[in-house]
């Protein structure tokens, strides 16, 4: 019931709260309403060899909207949710293109600049919650730490808001829980700190980084549910990574493949799902065993990744394509719209394949 | 399938693993990672194994591997009990059951090539002669679809699906009759990890291998099993035959982790079940079922007692209060109550 | 990173190299007989004729450093190879049966290592007469405890490896398991631990030997000289100072090889 109390309030209060004033970003001149954080042809290099890691990323996330971002290990989907939060390695740092959070660069902003904002407009979680709350401290001391500094709470409203948020991701007991230490805590119970403690401060943004791949089924369950209903209740703009394209299409709004550095497709959670075009997202979806295929062969993408130093200049994906043609070694293909929101970085889907190559 | 055979394979009855929890004297508690799990598998069939991280699905298959030495209850190999083998004939049956394990980085030894760690096993049971173990070596690496060239190598060098080929490849060296395989793609991505479930249905097809599948991911066991048992800290809750357990669980934990496989259809969340409280520390596991601080459907009785075992039909059984333990029940009609 | 490590061992080596090249031409030439004495020629300043000077005998210095190198390395030498071996088998007991054993073991070596080493290396060599025989013997037993806390740590640390229950499952021998299995893996540790003992080994040599209870008049030892140099320090410092100088370069050449070593293999890990 509080859900929908909380609703009906948000519906009726024209006003945001005045926290909610005090985390907005002074706007460089009003942009789209509805864009929140905006990559464009974003590019991360190696430091010592300037190989690009990832390169060309465009991405945009809007308001309230949860994004997907799938694909397999090293294909960079963590490299970008790093460089957005500029956390970025030492050994890699931004190339070219732009990143915008609110409409404030965050490709020119000074680390002190982003350092500020990391709480306050972007937070995020990752997949083990126990190599990221410190051990030696309270979940009370944990949580309340970023309330102080970002909001400039006083010790009482610090541990009301803290105790709001715990209870808002679904702990029982809020207020035993602060002052226990995170190894008295199960693992889905520390995720759950998690995100309270990435979300009291009410951040535009949440980056989650495989949150819940460390986590058992019925647990990974209970998370999502409290990370949707978070958004429909706060409409925290959500940039879920993950290897599971079940759980990306039952959280997201849209998704965006990412393969070898690239995205190789982008679309509505339905324009993906319904009807994939790029090889990669095709070969991926039907690697999945699920009820239907048990007794038949399951298809097996042949091959495997190109490293870092074996990416050509054609499609990144050509040497584990079955429908790769001359083009495709030579050229890479743009990532193309295709109706919708959808776009998709294929010469065959394209059909510039079939001009070009016949 | 396994109503053609009427001899199990392996029987494990009654299993006991039990640690010494931290603490002293009176204060010290004992961990129970396995108790009372009691399987039969048929030869020729694969059993899945599905439980949560911890659940002590893991320390089960190690025990039947006898990597690990149960505190109580004994394994049976075609009827004979393992822990009195001795001599010549352990060692045979050490040959017929090997593991797989899940991280074949951990598990292969990184200072050996592939071809020692491929020959070790033929050697350390003096089977052949050099040239002959080399020859087998050859022979298994194609076997598992690796070309003769990666003999040389060292596991760094191979990609995560290459490894576990060698650590299959490994196990299957010695010709056995049954592999336990410990979540043998879960460290795996999707596109290799269909790779590897071929490859095991290909080997189990073409040498008749018997598997205990353990696994988390229910898509996985489904596909692999022809029935499946379900862990739930430490205790067995429900073993049914594949298609009865996911189209119709009986143990209310079964029914949450089936309702709980993400799906690519839109609104499946919506409709789900979800379960409240967390997962119990495995040093306080609740009194009575285990299950009782999660359970929707939890009674006075489920608080007080352990669950005994129920036979559901023909090989199903689970472990619940909600079934009463009158065989020959309509068991639909509890279903309709419990909906 | 890598080329600092590299270059502090390769540094170490070096210095090793030389003086061990050193020790090893003494065996078959000095320049001058190291006990002939040339009450004339006494305390002569280093030159063309004598390197290093001559000292209060008139024996030529850079002979009796020659000599007295060898002397080094070999008690260096065989006290490592008896605290290896009795420190593998201690330590490789403890860390491969565990439980009780482990318990008393150790508690043994600690109780070795709580005692202050040269104390006891002194009691060790005045209980039995002072001679080469026994303070090697003394300084191997002293070294001991490190090697045993090393062996052990690495198989307690490789015993319960996957790969190493992956052999048990196979049916692997407990031979088989420690000698293919747990000890390539501590080969480096060990190597490391020699390299740091064996200056260890120098340093207490030199000390009983500047105490009189390690190598015996008139044979030279670094330790030897250096306590009877002592009263001819205002008027020839250069007798002190030869000993000095190799007693100081060849800890530093095994400390740096050991430290470049250790620091190399934390690397690959």
């Amino acid at each position: 019931m509080p859900l929908l109390t909380d609703w009906v309030k948000k519906a009726i209060e024209p006003e945001p709260s005045s926290q909610q004033r005090n985390c907005r970003l002074p706007e460089a001149g009003e942009r789209d309403e509805d864009e929140l954080l905006a990559v464009r042809n974003l590019s991360v290099n190696v430091k010592s060899s300037s190989r690009p890691v990832i390169e060309g990323i465009d991405l945009t996330v809007g308001r309230g909207e949860i994004v997907g971002i799938v694909g397999e290990s090293g294909c960079g989907k963590s490299v970008l949710s790093l460089s957005i939060m500029g956390l970025l390695p030492s050994a890699l740092k931004l190339g070219g293109g732009e990143l915008r959070l609110n409409g404030q660069s965050l490709h020119q902003a000074s680390q002190r600049q982003i350092r500020s904002m990391r709480g306050k407009h972007m937070s995020m979680i990752f997949q083990d919650p126990m190599t990221s709350l410190n051990p030696t401290l309270t979940i009370g001391e944990q949580l309340t730490e970023s309330l102080r500094l970002h909001l400039k709470l006083g010790g009482r409203e610090a541990r009301e808001r803290a105790v709001l948020w715990l209870r808002r991701t679904g702990l029982p007991r809020p207020e035993a829980i602060l002052s226990s230490y995170p190894h008295q805590l199960s693992g889905g119970m520390r995720q759950r700190v998690m995100i309270a403690i990435a979300l009291c401060c009410e951040p535009e943004l949440l980056i989650a980084d495989e949150p819940t791949t460390a986590l058992d089924v019925t647990i990974q369950a209970q998370i999502l549910d409290v990370l949707f209903r978070i958004r429909e209740e706060e409409q925290t703009s959500i940039l879920f990574i993950s290897h599971d394209l079940g759980v990306i299409a039952e959280l997201c709004d849209r998704v965006a493949v990412m393969y070898a550095g690239q995205i190789v497709e982008q679309g509505t959670v339905e324009e993906l799902f319904e009807s994939p075009q790029h090889p990669y997202t095709i070969g991926l979806m039907k690697s999945i065993p699920k009820p239907e295929k048990k007794g038949m062969r399951l298809y097996a993408i042949p091959g495997t990744v190109p490293s870092l130093h074996d990416r050509g200049e054609g499609c990144r994906f050509q040497s584990r394509c079955a429908h790769a043609a001359a083009i495709c070694l030579d050229a890479m293909p743009a990532l193309e719209h295709r109706g919708g929101s959808h776009a998709v970085r294929c010469f065959l889907a394209s059909g510039e394949r079939r001009e070009m190559d016949v | 399938m396994s109503k053609h055979h009427d001899e199990p394979l392996i029987e494990l009855n009654g299993l006991f693993k039990t640690y010494d929890g931290a603490g002293f004297g009176a204060a010290k508690k004992k961990v129970h990672a396995v108790h009372d799990v009691s399987l039969t598998i048929m030869p020729g069939e694969t059993l899945g194994l599905v439980g949560e991280s911890g659940c002590g699905k893991s320390t089960t298959g190690r025990m039947a591997a006898r990597l690990l030495q149960p505190s109580a209850g004994n394994i049976t190999y075609r009827g004979r009990d393992l822990s009195l083998l001795r001599g010549r004939e352990s060692k045979t049956m050490r040959k017929a059951i090997q593991y797989v394990f899940q991280d074949p980085y951990a598990s292969l030894n990184p200072k050996f090539t592939i071809a020692d760690l491929l020959e070790e096993p033929l050697r350390i049971h003096k089977l052949g002669d050099k040239a002959e173990r080399r020859r087998q070596v050859d022979a298994m690496l194609e076997t598992i679809g690796l070309n003769s060239s990666y003999a040389r190598r060292y596991v760094h060098e191979l990609s995560g699906g290459q490894r576990q080929r060698i650590g299959i490849a490994r196990a299957l060296m010695l010709k056995p009759e049954f592999l336990i395989l410990d979540e043998p793609v879960s460290a795996l991505d999707v596109s290799v990890q269909s790779q590897i479930l071929n490859l095991l249905k290909d080997l189990q097809k073409q040498y008749g291998l018997t598997y205990l599948f353990i696994s988390h991911d229910l898509n996985v066991v489904h596909y692999m099993s022809d029935r499946v048992a379900v862990m739930y800290m430490g205790k067995l809750v429900e073993i049914a035959d594949v298609e009865g357990l996911y189209h119709a669980p009986f143990h209310p934990y079964t029914q949450a982790l089936i309702s709980a496989i993400p799906s690519e259809q839109r609104g499946k969340r919506s409709e789900r079940r979800l379960l409240t409280g967390e997962i119990p520390d495995a040093l306080s596991i609740p009194e009575g079922c285990s299950f009782h601080t999660r359970c929707p459907y939890v009674r006075d009785s489920c608080r007080r007692e352990t669950p005994p075992i129920i036979g559901m039909g023909e090989s199903r059984t689970v472990r619940c209060h909600l079934y009463p333990v009158d065989e020959g029940l309509d068991y639909g009609e509890t279903k309709v109550a419990l909906g | 990173m890598e080329s600092k490590s590299t270059l502090t061992m390769r540094l170490g080596l070096a210095i090793i190299a030389l003086l061990g090249t050193m020790a090893a031409v003494s065996l078959l030439y000095v320049p001058y007989d190291v006990n002939e004495m040339n009450i004339a020629g006494r305390l002569q300043s280093p030159g063309a004729l004598h390197w290093f000077g001559t000292d209060n005998f008139g024996r030529d210095i850079f002979s009796r450093v020659m000599e007295a190198s060898k002397t080094a390395f070999l008690v260096g030498a065989v006290a490592v190879t008896i605290g290896l071996v009795a420190g593998f088998i201690i330590g490789a007991t403890a860390g491969y049966l565990g439980g009780w054993t482990d318990e008393v073991l150790m508690r043994m070596i600690d109780a070795l290592l709580a005692f202050p080493g040269i104390l006891l290396a002194l009691i060790l060599v005045t209980v039995f007469e002072p001679n080469l025989f026994q303070t090697m013997i003394a300084i191997g037993v002293l070294s001991v405890p490190n090697f045993a806390r090393v062996i052990r740590s690495g198989f307690f640390q490789y015993k319960e490896a996957e790969f190493v229950v992956a052999a048990r499952g196979l049916g692997a021998s407990h031979a088989t398991v420690i000698l293919r299995h747990v000890m390539p893996h501590i080969v480096s540790p060990i190597i490391v631990a020699a390299s740091l003992s064996f200056s260890t080994a120098i340093l207490v040599e030199a000390a009983l030997s500047y105490l009189g209870l390690g190598v015996q008049p008139p044979d030279p030892s670094w330790g030897r000289m250096l306590s009877e140099s002592q009263s001819y320090i205002g008027k020839a410092p250069w007798f002190a100072l030869a000993p000095g100088v190799f007693i100081a370069l060849t800890v530093l050449g095994f400390n740096l090889l050991g430290d470049g070593l250790r620091d190399l293999r934390d690397k690959k890990t």
